[in-house]
C-alpha cells in the first residue's frame, strides 16, 4: 500500500466517524418527541393509540438525517469510493 | 492449539474469517433493448416471498363461512379488520379502496425483511426494491394531485405560495420518495451490518481465548437480533405504509370537502 492510498483510507475512516456525529440530532429529537408523547398519554390515556402512531411516524421522519449519516459512513467504510 | 487439532474442525464451524459487506450477488446479466439488466439473488428471494404470501393468503381464505368459523378464518378476519381500521383512521373513509395496496406493501415489507432470519439476504436490504416501492407511492401521489386538481392545478401547486418557491417545491417533491426509500433501506441494511459486526466480534473474541469453535456467538446476539431483526422490521414496514397513506391522503382534498 503506497502513501496516497493509506492517506485515503485514513481519511475515509475519520470521515465515517465524523459522519456519525449526525446521530446526535435524531437522538435528542426522538427523545424529546417520546417524552412529549408520554406526557400526552398521561393526560389523555384514551388517545394513546393515536398518539403512539403519530409519535412513531414523527420519530421515523426525525430519524432520516441520522440514517443519511449512517449511509455515508457505511459507504466510506465498506465501499471505499475514493480508492 | 496445535495445527492437528485445528485441522479436525470443519470450516463452517470456525466462524467468519473476515468481515465483508457486499451488494446482492449478480447471478447473470442480460441485455434488454440495449439496457444491461442484472439478475440478482434479490429477484429470486422476492419471488419466494411472493409465493409465501400467496400461499398464506390462499390457505387463510379457504372455506369462508358466516357461522361456525374456523380458527384460520378468525386470523384472516383479524388481519383484514386491523389494516382496514388503520386505513380508515389515517386516510378517512373516502380512501378505503387503497387498503389492498397498503396491505400488500405491508406484507411484502415484513416478509421481505423477516426472510433474513433464514440466513439469506433480506429483500429490503437491496436499495432498488425500496426505490421501486417509493416510486409507486410517488406515482400515486402525483396521480391523486392531478385527479383532484387537474393538470393545471398540479402544475400551479409547484408555484405555491409564491413563484420563487419553485425550485424548493420541485426538490421537496423528489425528496419525498427518496427519503422514504433511504429510511427503510438504511434501517434494514444498517441493522444487518451491525449484526454482522457483532457476530464477527464475538467470533474473534472466542478465537482470542483459544476456542476454535466460536461458542460465544451462541445466544448472545439473539438479544440484539430481537431489536435489529424483529422490532426494526415491523417498525419500518409500519412507518413505510403510514408515510404512504399520509402523503397520498394529503395530496387530495380533506374528507369533509366536496370532491
Amino acid at each position: 500500500m503506497d502513501m496516497g492510498e493509506a492517506i485515503i483510507l485514513a481519511g475515509s475512516a475519520i470521515g465515517a466517524g465524523l459522519a456519525m456525529i449526525a446521530g446526535i440530532g435524531p437522538g435528542i429529537g426522538e427523545g424529546y418527541a417520546v417524552g412529549k408523547a408520554c406526557e400526552a398519554i398521561a393526560r389523555q390515556p384514551e388517545a394513546s393509540g393515536a398518539v403512539t402512531r403519530t409519535m412513531f411516524v414523527g420519530c421515523a421522519v426525525a430519524e432520516s438525517t441520522g440514517i443519511y449519516g449512517l449511509i455515508i459512513a457505511l459507504l466510506l467504510i465498506f465501499l471505499k469510493p475514493f480508492t | 492449539m496445535t495445527s492437528a487439532a485445528m485441522m479436525m474442525i470443519p470450516k463452517f464451524l470456525t466462524g467468519p474469517e473476515e468481515l465483508t459487506v457486499e451488494g446482492p450477488k449478480v447471478l447473470f446479466t442480460f441485455n434488454l433493448l440495449g439496457l444491461k439488466i442484472n439478475f440478482t439473488e434479490t429477484i429470486i428471494l422476492e419471488w419466494i416471498v411472493m409465493a409465501v404470501i400467496l400461499g398464506l393468503s390462499y390457505f387463510l381464505t379457504r372455506n369462508l363461512k358466516v357461522k361456525g368459523i374456523s380458527k384460520r378464518q378468525v386470523i384472516a378476519e383479524m388481519a383484514v379488520d386491523a389494516i382496514t381500521n388503520l386505513v380508515r383512521d389515517t386516510m378517512g373513509k373516502r380512501w378505503l379502496w387503497f387498503t389492498p395496496y397498503i396491505a400488500t406493501i405491508f406484507c411484502f415489507s415484513i416478509f421481505g425483511s423477516l426472510i433474513s432470519l433464514l440466513g439469506v439476504r433480506a429483500v429490503t436490504s437491496d436499495f432498488s426494491v425500496l426505490l421501486t416501492w417509493a416510486a409507486i407511492t410517488f406515482i400515486l401521489i402525483t396521480w391523486t394531485k392531478i385527479k383532484y386538481g387537474g393538470v393545471g392545478g398540479y402544475l400551479k401547486g409547484f408555484a405555491d405560495p409564491i413563484p420563487v418557491m419553485l425550485p424548493i417545491n420541485i426538490l421537496s417533491e423528489v425528496a419525498t420518495p427518496t427519503a422514504m426509500a433511504l429510511r427503510h433501506f438504511g434501517n434494514i441494511a444498517g441493522g444487518s451490518i451491525i449484526m454482522g459486526l457483532v457476530y464477527y466480534g464475538l467470533a474473534s473474541l472466542s478465537h482470542m481465548i483459544h476456542l476454535q469453535v466460536p461458542v460465544l456467538t451462541v445466544g448472545i446476539p439473539a438479544v440484539l437480533s430481537l431489536y435489529f431483526d424483529l422490532f426494526s422490521d415491523f417498525m419500518q414496514a409500519f412507518i413505510f405504509i403510514m408515510l404512504t397513506m399520509v402523503f397520498i391522503s394529503n395530496a387530495g382534498p380533506a374528507d369533509d370537502e366536496p370532491a
